[in-house]
């Protein structure tokens, strides 16, 4: 009876091997398709760091890195662009950095799931996709504008361009912090509020020496993000020529990617400035590239080490 | 001194001031946006003269944007169409690349290739936008003269390439979090009942991460339409609304970071139109998003037992 069932069941399956067969060959040819993509990607990255190294490489030497712009930016060295980038990644660091990790704790460790917290990670949400030039805008009126206009009466300064890509970097802080703090094991808390601890105590003697890494892997991560940031610097921060260095954070400044698109916008002679902009640019992404490296080791080992 | 459970309170209530900063943060960034975009429809007083404003319907669906002619016109049709354009087209190539480079990490790659992979991928990610725009303009711009025959190297078909490449990571990392977290079980189930991996894929894995993959391809286009060099530097810059995929454009990012620098700040009707647009800009990036997160929401991933 049963080897009856089975036999009908096989006849009313169309010509099996050979479907199946035509099966796996479908399979085949969609996962060469997603593998392609991800080749596609690869190739991408692969191509324009290449294209910066091949020709960026010629352009910089010594008195390329620590030189002063000469010519109106069209020639000379680009150290007042490093040194920009430099103070404005770490000014919008600094800025951000105390509240985006206190905003994660808040998040992670004392809010209940309400309307509340439904309105602050919506709002943190919409603040990470606001576009980078809306931003400037933002920061040219709010910060750079002057009192009877309405602002803060910082001009277009360090200081303007730091607030506005520390508004800017605050998403991406609160977020890899609250990575950080949820791969902090409930039973760290358990043991120091069994102990007698505060909520307090326990947050800042156990959670957050535990969650340092991940804090700080996201620093990096936030670093080089303002450190790549042109729309949001543009009318808040960067100047297109200005060699010298700053001196108070009430100075505007050269910055690596505004000098970029600077040049691209006020070269008369593309051949002379190319090499500028191929070389300026290999100094920008080995920057931003080199921090997300060390961000993305630091990050794998300590999910090796919370695996273990 | 203060006892210790005041001193709680206390400590709770700064955290919790912190996380607002993020509501304040984004209700000042709206505030200035209208209060310095309303002049453009109620028109302003500037150094005793008196400006009149353009209404909202001429303002969006003006077909002239001409900002510093004799008798300048302040339609943004031509704008908004470059931008929809331009993201469109980005999005052609983003989403299947993105998507099927999350199925690739999530599904099929063995984890060797996976810790390779998704490094690359946030790399990719973390190019500044003004260096890809500088590789379209400087690279791409002189293959694309070579290999057609057009007018402008710098135009739609370049941006939309590049700003496809800044969407992908975006689409690829939401996208895998959402394939990543189906339940085994449903797969199981399928492959159990002798369907190949492709099919199960296919028929159970996406089906069942819908509503992660369109969240990922929301937030990956609202990138891409609020993404200011790369447009600023290779979309062409002529506010047309384009007929060819060759034609150059001037997405709305582009315009206002381009005039900005040259209006005087507050005393025109050009700075005032330019925080118009970016209101516009605001408002779609920001309803994009909150359609990302009621998809997200309400059509919440949960676990085998509810499916």
């Amino acid at each position: 009876m049963s080897e009856m069932v089975r036999e009908s069941i096989i006849d009313q399956l169309p010509n099996e091997p050979a479907l199946l067969a035509r099966r796996r060959i479908v399979e085949g040819l969609w996962f060469g398709l997603f593998q392609g993509a991800v080749l596609i990607n690869g190739a991408a990255l692969v191509i324009i760091v290449g294209y910066m190294v091949y020709y960026g490489f010629p352009a910089i030497s010594w008195d390329f890195l620590t030189g002063m712009p000469t010519e109106g930016g069209l020639a000379g060295g680009i150290l007042p662009c490093i040194v920009g980038t430099f103070y404005l990644s770490l000014g919008s660091m600094l800025l951000a950095l105390p509240l985006g990790v206190a905003a994660a704790i808040y998040l992670h460790e004392y809010a209940t799931p309400g309307t509340i917290m439904r309105v602050i990670r919506l709002s943190i949400n919409n603040l990470a996709g606001v576009p980078s030039v809306v931003f400037g805008l933002f920061g040219m009126a709010f910060f750079v504008a002057s009192r009877d206009l309405g602002g803060l009466g910082m001009g277009v300064s360090i200081a303007s361009g730091s607030l506005t890509l520390a508004v800017l970097i605050l998403p991406v802080i609160i977020g890899t912090s609250e990575e950080a703090l949820r791969s902090v094991p409930d039973t760290y808390r358990e043991a120091s509020l069994g102990l007698g601890a505060t909520k307090w105590q326990t947050i800042f003697k156990v959670v957050l020496p535990a969650a340092l890494p991940g804090v700080l892997t996201g620093s990096i991560l936030s670093i080089s993000r303002a450190a790549g940031e042109t729309a949001a610097i543009m009318f808040t921060a960067a100047a297109s020529y200005n060699p010298q260095l700053a001196e108070s954070i009430f100075d505007e400044v050269m910055a690596l990617p505004y000098q970029i698109y600077s040049l691209s916008v006020s070269s008369t002679d593309p051949d002379a400035t190319l090499p500028l902009q191929y070389g300026t640019s290999l100094v920008l992404i080995s920057l931003v590239l080199g921090m997300n490296l060390i961000a993305i080791v630091l990050r794998s080992k300590l999910r090796r080490k919370l695996s273990k | 001194m203060i006892d210790r459970k005041r001193k709680e309170t206390l400590i709770k209530g700064m955290f919790f001031g912190a996380a607002s900063i993020s509501i304040v943060a984004l209700g000042l960034i709206m505030y200035f946006l209208v209060s310095e975009a309303l002049p453009t429809f109620f028109g302003f007083d500037a150094m005793g003269e008196v400006h009149k404003g353009v209404s909202f319907f001429d303002f969006i669906f003006g077909a002239q944007w001409k900002p510093v002619s004799e008798h300048p016109q302040w339609g943004i049709l031509p704008l908004i169409m470059g931008s929809v354009w331009v993201t469109l087209l980005s999005s052609i190539i983003a989403i299947p690349l993105g998507v099927m480079t999350a199925i690739y990490l999530a599904e099929i790659a063995p984890n060797k290739v996976r810790e390779v992979v998704k490094p690359m991928v946030e790399l990719l990610a973390s190019l500044p936008s003004v260096v890809i725009g500088f590789f379209g303009l400087a690279v791409v711009a002189p293959i694309m003269l070579e290999l057609f025959d057009i007018r402008f190297g710098v135009n739609m078909l370049n941006a939309s390439i590049m700003l496809a490449f800044m969407a992908v990571p975006t689409i690829t990392s939401i996208a895998e979090d959402a394939i990543h977290s189906v339940p085994a079980e449903l797969k199981e189930g399928s492959l159990a009942l002798g369907a190949t991996h492709f099919e199960t894929i296919k028929k159970v894995v996406l089906p069942a991460s819908l509503s992660g993959l369109s969240t990922a391809v929301i937030l990956g286009m609202s990138r891409s339409i609020g993404e200011t060099m790369v447009v600023l530097m290779v979309a062409g810059g002529a506010a047309r609304i384009p007929n060819s995929i060759f034609d150059p454009v001037r997405p709305m990012p582009a315009s206002i970071a381009a005039e900005m620098g040259e209006t005087s700040f507050g005393l025109e009707m050009h700075y005032f139109a330019l925080f118009a647009i970016a209101m516009v800009l605001f408002v779609i990036t920001f309803l994009f998003n909150l359609l990302a997160d009621h998809i997200a929401h309400k059509y919440k991933q949960v676990g085998a037992a509810t499916l």
